[in-house]
């Protein structure tokens, strides 16, 4: 499976008659926009706003990051199964808007999730403040029922970003990426003197907010299967959760997921990269019995010499991470798992809900309990309303003057564990 | 300026009183310097002195805890230092012990800054390096220039309250600290490089060496469950509508102690959950999922259990640190069993 990404290179977001790209700005016609998500009967009020790197903006509670992509050749289209057909993806053309993204955010259940700031402190914690955003604040009417609202809002983020993706048909792009799979047994035999590697992708399925969705599928009803990459990358995988912001990996982080690029760049060179092996968090046992139990027996089937697993989240899912790498290092396959930690605000306690010796080879995104004070911006986008009580806050979390001292789990993407920050933990 | 004040402690084997057949020796002060208390002396080029040396024997110190400890604090406390040094105990057992529980009594008791020396592998070292500076040695003597080398700056750091580095920049055992920093590549390029590595069966450094963990061995099991009084407790996040406690979505900081006393179901009108880290609409619409307050009162009516404690403990598991899930467990375990609780259901989401 082949698949070539263009990217588009967005510099600046700005509102205008109509909705284009031009050298390099992307022109949004805010009415249209808001207009095409308030078709839905749930929403009862929409505004856009954009955010810019460096603007002394606060966006928060923050729902979901998105990257806008649109599928030029190739079969299917993107967000299979949700917005688009259920056909496979990931090969033939796309075009990627680089340099920009939709963020979501509004009340959802009882603790909201996610800080994003533009400038200051906060900023070098969250990759998306390095983006052009624009961002969605949507309402529910009133009385609707906490799922409902939160597809409504899912729905919202990811129909904004086709939108907007829709000005790239015709654009030429800045820049030309290519990737590409063989099919198992042919793309072993092409370097039969590399180690065959995969990479085992956690994925969030606790529940509520705390869910994702392959080709439309929740994630809770999957079994471990095999994808291609490249069918990640026009968002066969698409993110439902966002509490402790920190470590979830938002829709964003699906399309550029950074354990597939770096492996892509060693591929032929030190490894051979034959494929993605995805795998679920679900709350009970035996459900994570069957899934690390499946996730090993693919790893054995496809002949693998080495894995990464990525987790995603905290605690429950730490025990999942523990179960895939101690049943995949039995099967004699080399592991490096991906994580981060919650050590405390202090940094003394035990980072991990499960550990086992197997687990010689980890990467941390940093510890999530460690406090930062952010100080005020001149522009909240959202509301501060409820910093006091999302995930990595605390009684009195929010002065007066809009500083908030958080633990840096508020911020999102902050602990990422894909590793798509550049933020570790040492031990002192 | 004047010159900073060291005490240092060493074992009688040190002192050259004599090995294991001497090791009883009580705890005595000497105002000179003494042993390996010259090397150290010498390494400190003038900025600190050893002003009194404290020698006692390994064996007094480990028989006699409380009183060798209590005796030892007088004599340092007197001298009023402003630095003390134990040992280095190199892999001496007993010895790095004693190094290890002075050294962290005359820090936490007296104020003063203190540092030791011991083997990494010293039962001293695992057992006191996350309460005092202890800096890594050899396994012998040998190894005393080394250890003086890297002991007496770390020390005056220490002394001059400067900021400490990390263990490899100052040779000191690692505390289990865990601070974040940023560094130079992102993490999956550094997961992508430790794999290869690791296939290549070349060297890679864990950035998180697995702890040991911690298994809690289960109670025996209560004989007469129909007297028994059974308290329920849960990380579970289950607080009376409105959380007035301000318990935390995630990390929490306390716990709460809520009066269920006639009390025969929580509902949506009365109970809630504060947990942040799971979908909190069913425990929402009926917290007896999460805190069974219901079927125990069955259970009550039916004489199948003694009876329902009065009081339930509840906190949220979401992000809590493992060291403070344990300091809230220690406070309220004492309460339970004052108030005759005989058998807890914990139940976690």
């Amino acid at each position: 499976m082949r698949l070539e990404l263009g990217y588009v290179l967005i510099n600046d977001v700005q509102f205008g008659e109509v909705t284009k790209i031009e050298k390099g700005v992307l022109f949004v016609n805010k009415s249209e926009l808001i207009n095409l998500i308030k078709e839905d009967e749930h929403l009862k009020s929409v505004d856009v706003e954009i955010a810019r790197p460096g603007e002394s903006v606060r966006i928060t509670p923050v729902k979901d990051v998105i990257e806008p992509r649109v599928k030029l050749e190739g079969e299917g289209g993107i967000f299979p199964g949700v917005l688009s057909k259920v056909q496979t993806v990931g090969s033939g053309k796309t075009n990627v808007l680089k340099g920009c993204a939709v963020v979501t955010t509004g009340k959802i259940v009882g603790f909201q999730e996610g800080i994003i700031d533009m400038t200051g402190p906060g900023a070098d914690y969250t990759p998306f403040s390095k983006l052009n955003n624009v961002v969605l604040v949507c309402e529910p009417i009133d009385g609707l029922k906490q799922h409902d609202h939160e597809r409504a809002i899912r729905f919202a983020g990811l129909k904004a970003t086709q939108y907007l993706a829709e000005a790239a048909i015709d654009i030429e792009a800045d820049t030309v990426e290519v990737y590409e799979t063989l099919p198992l047994l042919q793309g072993i035999n092409a370097y039969p003197d590399l180690p065959k590697v995969a990479y085992v992708l956690m994925l969030q399925s606790q529940g509520l907010m705390h869910d994702t969705y392959v080709y439309g599928v929740d994630a809770k009803q999957i079994v471990p299967t095999v994808l291609y990459p490249t069918e990640l990358m026009d968002g066969a995988i698409i993110s439902g959760n966002c509490v402790s912001a920190c470590d979830k990996n938002t829709t964003y982080h699906h399309l550029n997921n950074p354990v597939i690029h770096d492996l892509f760049k060693q591929h032929g060179k030190e490894i051979n990269f034959v494929g993605v092996i995805i795998t679920n968090e679900n709350v009970y046992l035996a459900d994570k019995e069957r899934s690390s139990d499946w996730a090993a027996k693919i790893a054995e089937f496809m002949g693998l010499d080495g894995v990464i697993v990525s987790q995603e989240g905290f605690g429950n899912p730490d025990t999942d991470l523990i179960m895939n790498c101690k049943k995949i290092e039995a099967k004699g396959i080399k592991t490096v798992i991906i994580t981060d930690e919650y050590a405390g605000r202090d940094g003394a306690s035990q980072s991990l809900a499960d550990a086992d010796k197997a687990a010689d080879a980890v990467v941390t995104g940093g510890n999530a309990n460690e406090v930062i004070v952010l100080p005020p911006m001149d522009k909240v986008i959202g509301t501060l309303d409820y910093s006091d009580i999302i995930a990595g806050g605390f009684d009195g979390s929010l002065s007066k003057d809009g500083t908030i001292t958080v633990e840096i789990q508020a911020i999102t993407g902050a602990t990422n564990e894909m590793g798509f920050n550049k933020m570790s933990v040492t031990g002192f | 300026m004047a010159k900073y004040r060291v005490v240092h402690y060493i074992n009688q084997f040190f002192a050259g009183i004599g090995g294991e057949e001497k090791a009883g020796h009580r705890p005595e002060v000497r105002e000179k310097i003494v042993g390996p208390g010259l090397a150290l002396n010498a390494g400190f080029k003038g900025e600190a002195e050893i002003v009194a040396t404290v020698v006692c024997g390994d064996s007094y110190f480990n028989e006699n805890l409380e009183e060798a400890k209590k005796e030892i604090l007088g004599m340092v406390k007197k001298y009023n230092p402003d630095l003390f040094v134990a040992g280095p105990a190199f892999n001496a057992g007993r010895y790095g012990v004693a190094c290890g529980t002075i050294a962290d009594a005359v820090q936490s008791e007296l104020g003063i800054p203190s540092i030791s020396g011991m083997y990494i592998e010293n039962p001293g070292a695992d057992m006191f390096k996350s309460k005092t500076y202890i800096i890594s040695t050899r396994d012998s003597a040998a190894g005393m220039r080394d250890a003086v080398a890297k002991l007496v700056p770390l020390a005056l750091k220490l002394v001059k309250k400067e900021p400490i580095g990390s263990p490899e920049e100052e040779g000191y055992l690692e505390r289990g600290i865990r601070k974040n920093y940023f560094a130079e590549q992102r993490g999956s390029e550094r997961a992508v490089d430790m794999l290869i590595n690791k296939l290549k069966g070349e060297e890679f450094t864990t950035e998180y060496p697995m702890p040991n963990f911690d298994r809690v061995e289960p109670n025996s099991a209560i004989k007469v469950l129909n007297e028994a009084t059974i308290a329920l407790v849960t990380s579970g996040g289950i607080v009376p509508k409105g959380n007035p406690d301000h318990i935390e979505a995630s990390s929490a900081s306390k716990y709460g102690k809520y009066d269920i006393e006639g009390i025969e179901d929580l509902t949506e009108d009365t109970f809630e959950t504060a947990h942040g880290g799971y979908d909190p609409v069913y425990a929402n619409k009926d917290a007896d999922r999460v805190l069974p307050v219901d079927v125990l009162r069955d259970l009550e009516k039916e004489g199948k259990i003694g009876k329902l404690h009065r009081y339930y403990y509840a906190t949220v598991g979401n992000g809590t640190s493992v060291a403070n899930a344990k300091s809230y467990a220690a406070e309220f375990s004492k309460e339970l069993k004052q108030d005759g609780v005989d058998a807890v259901i914990l139940t976690s989401t």
